[in-house]
């Protein structure tokens, strides 16, 4: 036997004993395929994680993100320690991080941080802190972790050359890094669906006019011209304005992939049975399109959407570390790398690095291991 | 076969029309024309001479309709070589970009013959040992290089390799050799600094096509053609670099036509963070100052170069492989 689980789903109870196999529909054995997939499996909710911090961002930070410290610039990450010790001697247990005190190297006549193992920034769960909007409009004081006094300050993954706090501002990034994959992938969604479907659908010349447009994008190095295209945005303009036109700048790539896929998938399927059964029974185009077709490779796109987010990701990333995409004080994953663009930085603070970059990888990374998985899981041929 | 080029070479056309119109519109994008720029600088330097001026005006077609400004520009690339001025650096284009071209094509040549070198023995060992450690590596590895962002990865480098190795970063040559003639100590030098941008920009192209090389290559293992020829009795190692490594290798002719243009954009990224002297950081100034027409030319040639690069690879396919040619 399978391991398809035994249900009795006979409408007449009682009458006899037969037991009926479930059916399980589409989508149950996708998600139960899936499931097997343990890499995959826990790369969605590391995923779930990350979009969670994107979406209550205020309420894990610690210190508002704009906010600036003369006495810490460039200071080292903190560790977190658990005990603390009593003037009788005895220990207790207080999650506290230690403070830095700035001291001079009269050798090297520069000024470093050390510890100061007199002072103690106790830390706590649920603690207040500066005033924020949760989801834009819910007005909370009361943040995940942090120090439990409201003044001290603490730097989990050390600060800039501004005394700005790299933990804040890395979760703070998330919303907008995370983001413009989703948005870019719908743009590309919507473009590449409908010309790879009118490609796919149609046929003829006008296959042959949006195959060329394809395979243009695809043979010209993008990295040049999304700089020509970015480098065009105003420097004056709102925020959110940069922000919808690096969207739209970033999406310019991903359609083409999505676009091929859906074509292959119309010009496979346009002959199937069912599609010349629905057009005899006099459907419109349109409603072969929507009801049937696109139902029937619904779960690759879904696959072949989550591998697009990661490049996305990647490509902002790489627009805003060069200057010419997002541009400071919006906060983003890449605008936090340009802070590290020389390695003088880096030798002086390698934390700049370090932290947003481990960050994208571990974003990009579980978003691959995630598509990879939905993309075997959709495949009904695959073992 | 000439039936094939001739197609292919036509099938080019359209493509190298449209790169020239993208950019033009790059060149066009920001505000202001050329010349208003120009004019302040010169009126600055007190030389503004109104003739000069005038002359300019006619020659880029300044003022009037955009198609009548887009022929000026193209038949003067065409016909006269001529890309215009570049206004920051108050000199012809020509004479700033192709010593620049040049290494970014030399880097982006020999970052391809590197993931060959690499991807072609790892596709080989992950296909043939499937589920070992070593393909297990493989696989990770090949994450890896897909999740990093090049210039991530060109930090990193610089930083590991002066932090741990004291070795000088950035530049293709040390400083004290950049005006220096080539002598054998310049090259030993060159090839010192020239390795990191090239496993930078190669990781994931080579992270990409071991990936393919091992799917290929597990398509054609257990085909009968091999259990034929191992019932002959032939060596396993001969066996398979007879038969199936020769079938899993048309993808790999095929890839330059993919993998250059990812290659181009990933060195002109990696320039800029490394600080080399070819395309990308000259473009990125160009672009940033609004030095449109250097930009515009930039973005140009390594466009048009990227499509003759992805011709020869289909000509070098098609040439390999005859289902094509007869498609």
């Amino acid at each position: 036997m399978t391991d398809i689980p035994v249900e009795k789903i006979s409408p007449t109870e009682g009458d006899d004993d037969v037991q009926m196999p479930a059916l399980l529909g589409p989508w149950a054995l996708m998600w139960r395929k899936f499931r097997r997939h343990r890499v995959a499996y826990a790369s969605l909710w590391v995923v779930v994680l990350i979009y969670l911090l994107a979406l209550f961002g205020e309420f894990f930070t610690t210190t508002e993100i704009g906010e600036t410290n003369v006495r810490a610039p460039f200071a080292p990450p903190m560790g977190i320690s658990l005990f603390v010790e009593n003037e009788d001697g005895s220990t207790d247990f207080q999650l506290h991080a230690k403070g830095l005190k700035l001291e001079l190297d009269r050798e090297a006549m520069r000024r470093t941080f050390v510890e100061d193992p007199d002072k103690i920034i106790p830390l706590g769960f649920f603690v207040e802190g500066y005033a924020y909007e949760l989801l834009g409009f819910i007005p909370m004081e009361t943040h995940f972790f942090g120090p439990k006094n409201k003044r001290d300050r603490v730097y989990f993954w050390g600060a800039d050359r501004l005394g700005r706090d790299i933990y804040s501002r890395i979760i703070m990034g998330t919303r907008i890094s995370m983001s413009i994959g989703l948005v870019g992938v719908v743009v590309s969604l919507f473009i590449g669906i409908s010309l790879g479907g009118i490609s796919g659908y149609y046929g003829g010349w006008i296959d042959n006019v949006i195959q060329r447009i394809i395979e243009f994008i695809r043979s010209i190095p993008t990295i040049p011209l999304w700089m020509g295209l970015a480098a065009a945005i105003p420097l004056g303009w709102p925020p959110i304005r940069t922000y919808f036109v690096v969207t739209l700048i970033v999406s310019m790539i991903g359609w083409t992939g999505l676009a091929r896929e859906v074509r292959g998938k119309f010009l496979s399927l346009r002959n199937e049975d069912f599609i010349t059964a629905a057009r005899l029974d006099g459907l419109t185009d349109w409603e072969i399109i929507w009801k049937h077709m696109v139902p029937s490779f619904s779960s690759h796109i879904i696959a072949s959407l989550t591998l697009a987010v990661p490049l996305m990701i990647l490509a902002e990333t790489s627009l805003s570390f060069l200057g010419i995409g997002l541009q400071p004080p919006t906060v983003s994953w890449g605008t936090l790398l340009k802070e590290a663009q020389n390695i003088r930085t880096i030798i002086q603070a390698p934390w700049l690095l370090i932290a947003p970059g481990t960050m994208i990888v571990v974003a990009v990374l579980a978003l691959n291991f995630l598509g990879d998985g939905l993309r075997d899981a959709a495949d009904p041929n695959a073992h | 076969m000439l039936g094939y080029v001739y197609r292919r070479i036509l099938y080019m056309i359209p493509t190298v029309f449209l790169v020239s119109i993208v950019t033009f519109i790059i060149i066009q994008l920001p505000p202001g024309d050329y010349l208003d720029t120009l004019a302040a600088e010169l009126s600055d330097s007190g030389g503004l001479d109104s003739g000069t001026l005038e002359a300019l005006r006619d020659q880029y077609g300044l003022g009037q309709p955009m198609y009548v400004q887009y022929w000026k520009w193209i038949t003067g690339i065409l016909f006269h070589g001529d890309f215009g001025l570049s206004f920051e650096k108050n000199l012809p284009v020509n004479d700033l970009i192709w010593d620049r071209l040049g290494w970014t094509f030399a880097i982006s040549l020999l970052t391809l013959l590197f993931i060959w070198a690499v991807a072609l023995p790892i596709g080989i060992y992950s296909a043939v040992r499937k589920y070992s450690v070593g393909d297990y590596a493989a696989t990770f590895f090949g994450f890896i290089g897909l999740a990093v962002p090049n210039f991530l990865l060109a930090l990193v480098m610089m930083y590991v390799a002066f932090k741990y190795f004291g070795q000088s970063v950035g530049g293709l040559v040390s400083p004290e050799y950049i005006d220096a003639p080539w002598t054998w100590d310049k090259i030993v030098d060159l090839l010192k600094h020239i390795w990191m941008p090239i496993v930078v920009v190669g990781t994931s192209g080579a992270a990409a096509l071991i990936r393919i090389m091992r799917a290929n290559l597990l398509d054609e293992l257990y085909r009968p053609y091999v259990v034929t020829a191992r019932a002959k009795g032939m060596s396993e190692f001969q066996l398979l670099m007879r038969y199936p490594v020769r079938v899993a290798l048309n993808p790999f002719i095929s890839t330059i036509g993919w993998i250059l243009p990812t290659l181009v954009s990933g060195e002109i990224i990696v320039a800029v963070v490394m600080n080399l002297p070819t395309t990308g950081p000259m473009l990125l100034r160009a672009l940033l100052v609004q030095d449109m027409y250097l930009a515009g030319s930039l973005i140009l040639i390594v466009s048009l170069l990227t499509v003759l690069g992805t011709l020869i690879s289909d000509l070098l396919l098609a040439w390999i492989d005859p289902r094509i040619r007869y498609q």
